[in-house]
């Protein structure tokens, strides 16, 4: 159970130390991603200007506040709150995100499916768990807005973060094919005949 | 007691907000519960985070969570109140668009086709207004709800015949709970509805999921129910954020109706760890703010 401080953007070989069960702070660099962007982007074949490589998305909406450009608000937002959103609607995006863009790091909660853990055994990746609704913590390890694109699918825009010690992740899934969440569910499974007949509810 | 419009646009645009921010007294007694009961070391830590994050929220004035969900307003009034209906809906319509303006907070919801945001947390049918009576003279509540999308995803309707017998609600509930996992933002309040139309179902399903902690359904064999479902439900071992643990949910909360003969439907609608309500009471003598 190690734990990993990466600067972002990061590479390959980095991301496959990584393990399900370590922790991990990133540095630096984090984009904000969701359901339209990807839609748009994957679907609709929008292209972003921005270079994803070797970066980390989370998947979130942010709650901002328009303001004046200034150094310290340079794309005209301010953060007001910035959570993480359930990934799972996001799952069959997971490929696509990693093979035409890059990414090599997918951060949210409650974790991606068996096509996600292919992509990131694949072609290096991992899956790092952020405690979902602990946004106004999760708000505190971001610096600034830095950018944004695609911002017609406003607040689903692509945002790009200024993070401080954003962290500590779990990582939930890895790129030798474990996942945290595989084995949970795998346990709960094992566990459902016993609580419905307690219940009297076998079936 | 005469209402004033302008007021309610005020109560209304605060209560959105407050709801957003502080977390129930309720639900943290809850926190604190699980954490004298959690013995999984991953779940332990998740919990201690999500209780700091009630701490952070409190000393930054933020949102304890960015998903600002559906806005629901539950209105009961109460004997001798004077009031305009379309005026209270469009005051309540207001205040909610004020909220998402004057903080500012994310517009969370979209037309469901075209996906179009308006940026005003409103649209055909949203804000949902429900408006009910009670014997309470010269008193108005207002309950305000942002329902998170996470846990709203984890709803499930079951249309079963009376052969099937309550060993089937009590297996729906369980297999509902195992397939939303972590998706719903655990430890949750699994709300449950049993009996009435489809409707009704769900809409008692809502109603138990956003029930404080602590309360107990007003049907003997709902309360039963809930105490046996509240436990079993922590024994899945589903956890926090579903990564393992015993603090699946808080509680499981189960609202009844009398539904047709040939009918067994039950519903669950799931509310996720940052169980958020507001709530205001008034009367001729001012506003009190509660949950």
């Amino acid at each position: 159970m190690a734990h990993h401080v990466l600067e972002m953007p990061t590479d390959e070989a980095a991301v496959r130390r990584l393990a399900a069960g370590d922790t991990v702070t990133l540095e630096r660099t984090l984009y904000g991603i969701r359901d339209a962007t990807l839609i748009a982007m994957f679907d609709r074949d929008r292209r972003t200007r921005f270079d994803l490589t070797g970066h980390a998305v989370l998947h979130t909406a942010p709650n901002v506040r328009k303001v004046p450009a200034s150094a310290g608000h340079p794309a005209g937002y301010a953060p007001v709150c910035i959570g993480t959103t359930t990934s799972m609607r996001m799952e069959r995006f997971t490929r696509p995100l990693m093979a035409r863009e890059g990414v090599r790091i997918i951060i949210g909660k409650g974790g991606l499916g068996e096509a996600t853990l292919a992509a990131l055994r694949d072609l290096g990746g991992a899956y790092l768990a952020v405690i979902g609704g602990a946004a106004a913590l999760e708000t505190t390890w971001i610096e600034a807005i830095e950018d944004v694109d695609l911002d017609d699918l406003h607040p689903e825009s692509l945002w790009r973060f200024r993070i401080k010690g954003f962290g500590p992740l779990l990582v939930g899934m890895d790129s030798s094919g474990n996942s945290l969440y595989e084995r949970v569910g795998e346990a709960v499974a094992a566990r459902r005949a016993a609580v419905l007949a307690k219940l009297g509810a076998s079936g | 007691m005469q209402l004033d419009m302008t007021e309610i646009e005020t109560i209304t645009r605060d209560l959105y907000i407050r709801a957003l921010k502080l977390l129930p007294e309720d639900i943290k007694s809850g926190f604190s519960r699980l954490q004298q009961g959690e013995t999984d070391r991953t779940g332990r830590a998740i919990l201690d985070t999500m209780v700091e994050n009630v701490v952070v929220a409190e000393r930054t004035k933020n949102l304890l969570c960015q998903d600002t969900g559906i806005p629901i307003y539950n209105v009961w009034i109460g004997r001798d109140v004077a009031f305009d209906g379309v005026a209270l809906k469009e005051a309540i319509r207001r205040g909610c668009e004020r909220a998402t303006r004057e903080h500012p907070l994310r517009s969370s919801v979209v037309h469901p086709i075209t996906r179009q945001n308006e940026q005003t947390s409103c649209g055909a049918g949203v804000p949902i207004i429900h408006v009910d009576f009670t014997e309470t003279p010269e008193t108005v509540e207002i309950e305000m709800i942002p329902k998170g999308s996470g846990s709203e995803n984890g709803s499930f309707l079951r249309m079963l015949v009376p052969a099937d017998g309550v060993a089937a609600v009590k297996r729906f509930v369980i297999d509902r709970v195992i397939e939303a996992g972590g998706k719903v933002c655990p430890p949750t309040i699994v709300g449950v509805g049993i009996g009435g139309t489809s409707d009704l179902c769900m809409h008692l399903a809502k109603i138990a999921a956003t029930r404080p902690l602590g309360s107990v359904s007003a049907d003997p064999e709902g309360a039963a129910l809930e105490a046996e479902l509240s436990a079993a439900v922590n024994e899945l071992g589903i956890g926090p954020q579903g990564l393992g643990g015993r603090s699946t949910a808080f509680a499981v909360h189960v609202e009844i109706a009398v539904t047709h003969i040939t009918m067994n439907p039950v519903a669950v609608n799931i509310q996720c760890h940052s169980a958020r309500r507001a709530r205001a009471v008034l009367t001729p003598g001012g506003i009190r703010f509660g949950f």
